[in-house]
């Protein structure tokens, strides 16, 4: 892949047989990180270490109360800051040493998106996917444009192309911030909150869908929710998170323990395992019966 | 469809308004105390530009290439200064109210024009440098005076901005006060904007500047586009946004104290011109900034000759013509936007 974003097939997808033979596209080995220390000499909060891996057609859920650091893997993961021990690689490369326009087209990074404050057409927003691959002041090919409509049709949103983006719905507007995300051709896609303002209808359908790109097109997603239950239904992989330190890894009914998530959550929980395997959180009552939480 | 912008797009609707450009020459140079008609205005610039200046009447070689040609010349300059620095301006503060005046940098320029009036009269370019340093001065603080909680907030910005450019305003009055002796020229000048006087420094530099200014501007246009859609979304995404910020920071206050050293503050059309140019051909950067170059050069031309017109003899300075335009629309964008 050169400096200049020319899109060279993408090597991690089919090429690189290293790659190809571990399987392994993100390792992250005791990587920690603080924020910058302030005037009176206390760092002001710390990560880590933290250490995981996620492999090809994965999608890992970072899990964890509020301040326990989610955000700031998510932001190492990214090469968004670098990582003060330890190191994160993607496809053997460190994130935080990449040129900007390499990593984003290895990396997609979806937060919550700030307000447009001009009007913009979504097949002009998807799009912008595609920067990351063109010269300054290029003009986008017709390539660049197939992609944006193949990025629009893997998330079901092809007859939103020409709408107005502040026409859409919560659900609808979450899946094309994702199709300019795929536009990007990344390998690995980071998500924060991807599911915060749907209801549970479109958290569903916006997780399948990202289920099915995931095994249909091997990419690795990276995760951050709030959902726990969610998170055993459609992720490979957890990584719990508590006050900055990495609780534990694993597979959701590895992770899900009832002592671990009580102490973690700070709530009464109570996990029951469904005969698929799959793990359930449920809310303890008084009596110590277990409560449906959704 | 898909149409994303292409070459050809860009120079359609460069043609397209650079045709307006030129009509609004040839009815300005026809306008005036000494009228004249189309024919003979475009006989008089063919004669011109094929070099034949012998062939056209004294009288006629005077008015046109004399007093009104120049004075349309430096519109046009100021004119595409401001309106590209607007539109700069606009995306890098995600603000559609941004604008050189409404963010105080151009009065901010003219503060520093007028100090090196006062410091370094007869030093050439000082004025000129002296005005960017004071837009330059003047952005940055408005910049760091509109974040709140690390974050650029839209009215706080604009608040800012104001405040600051009636705080200058108050500085100007009372050094022209004080000094009312020297040759600072007029009140109205420096605080609303005026074409009558000719400028001490040659056209040709003011073109060369400009459009150097605009090119360094011109180069960012696809990263203002993501920047514009929000500045996380642009990083991650690639773009370098701090040496984008340089670049148009830089720029535009170079811009704008070109156009403030020449014409005083006038209102408006930074935040005028490239308003209309995205309702026209879209907000996409690669075609707004030309289109605003070409806009602003137009708006002016026009609002000058309205000027030296409407109340003939006497004329009012440009940037009460702008400003009687610019401040209802400005009224109106802000109540239908900021909410």
């Amino acid at each position: 892949m050169n400096a200049h974003g020319t899109p060279v097939e993408n090597a991690p997808r089919g090429g690189n047989p290293a790659a190809a033979a571990s399987d392994v596209r993100l390792t992250v080995e005791q990587a920690s990180y603080a924020y910058s220390v302030t005037d009176r000499g206390a760092p002001k909060f710390a990560l880590g270490p933290v250490t995981f891996e996620a492999r090809r057609r994965e999608i890992v859920a970072i899990l964890g109360p509020n301040a326990s650091g989610k955000s700031t893997l998510l932001k190492l993961l990214a090469g968004l800051c670098k990582p003060l021990s330890g190191f994160v690689r993607v496809d053997d490369k460190e994130p935080s040493q990449l040129d900007p326009r390499e990593r984003a087209q290895r990396i997609a990074l979806v937060q919550q998106e700030s307000a447009l404050i001009f009007p913009l057409r979504v097949w002009e927003y998807v799009l912008q996917g595609r920067y990351p691959y063109g010269r300054r002041l290029r003009f986008e090919s017709k390539e660049d444009c197939l992609m944006a409509e193949n990025a629009l049709s893997q998330v079901g949103a092809s007859e939103l192309r020409d709408r107005w983006m502040e026409q859409l719905s919560g659900g609808e507007k979450q899946r094309v911030i994702l199709a300019r995300a795929l536009a990007q051709q990344p390998s690995l896609l980071l998500l924060d909150e991807p599911t915060q303002h749907l209801d549970i209808g479109g958290k569903v359908e916006l997780l399948r869908r990202l289920r099915r790109l995931v095994d249909e097109n091997r990419y690795t997603v990276v995760v951050v929710t709030h959902e726990l239950n969610l998170a055993a239904e459609f992720s490979d992989r957890i990584v719990l998170l508590h006050r900055g330190k990495c609780e534990i890894t694993g597979t959701p009914r590895e992770v899900y323990q009832r002592d671990i998530l009580e102490d973690v959550f700070a709530a009464p929980l109570d996990v029951e395992i469904r005969p698929g395997g799959k793990p359930r959180v449920l809310l303890r009552d008084a009596n110590g019966r277990g409560e449906r939480m959704e | 469809m898909m149409q994303p912008m292409t070459p050809r797009r860009i120079i359609g609707v460069c043609a397209i308004l650079a045709s307006a450009l030129f009509v609004a020459m040839v009815v300005s140079l026809r306008l005036g105390a000494y009228p004249m008609s189309v024919t003979s205005v475009v006989t008089t610039l063919y004669h011109g530009a094929i070099g034949q200046m012998d062939r056209i009447p004294s009288d006629f070689r005077l008015v046109i290439f004399g007093i009104r040609l120049p004075r349309i010349a430096m519109g046009i300059v100021v004119g595409a200064s401001l309106a590209v620095a607007g539109a700069g301006f606009q995306s890098l503060l995600r603000n559609p109210l941004a604008d050189p005046y409404v963010l105080g940098v151009s009065t901010g320029a003219a503060l520093g024009a007028i100090i090196s009036l006062i410091v370094a009269p007869h030093v050439p370019l000082a004025m000129q440098i002296a005005a960017f340093a004071g837009a330059t001065a003047t952005i940055a603080a408005v910049y760091f005076l509109g974040r709140r909680g690390g974050q650029l907030d839209s009215a706080t910005l604009l608040l800012a901005g104001i405040i600051s450019a009636s705080f200058l305003s108050a500085v100007i009055m009372f050094l022209m006060t004080t000094l009312s002796g020297r040759d600072l020229r007029g009140m109205a000048f420096w605080l609303m904007g005026d074409l009558a006087t000719p400028p001490q420094i040659s056209i040709s530099f003011l073109f060369v500047v400009m459009i150097a200014a605009v090119g360094a501007i011109y180069t960012t246009a696809s990263d203002l586009n993501l920047i514009l859609t929000g500045e996380q979304e642009a990083r991650h995404l690639g773009v370098n946004v701090a040496r984008v910020k340089i670049v148009v920071y830089i720029s535009a206050s170079l811009l704008t104290g070109l156009a403030v050293s020449v014409s005083g503050a006038i209102g408006y059309v930074g935040l005028l011109v490239p308003h209309v140019m995205r309702m026209m051909f879209g907000s996409d950067y690669r075609v707004l900034i030309p289109s605003s170059a070409f806009g602003g050069a137009i708006a002016i031309v026009l609002a000058d000759t309205l000027a030296r017109t409407v109340v003939a003899p006497t004329e009012l300075p440009v940037g009460a013509m702008t400003a009687i335009v610019g401040a209802p629309v400005f009224i109106y964008l802000l109540r239908r936007r900021v909410r």
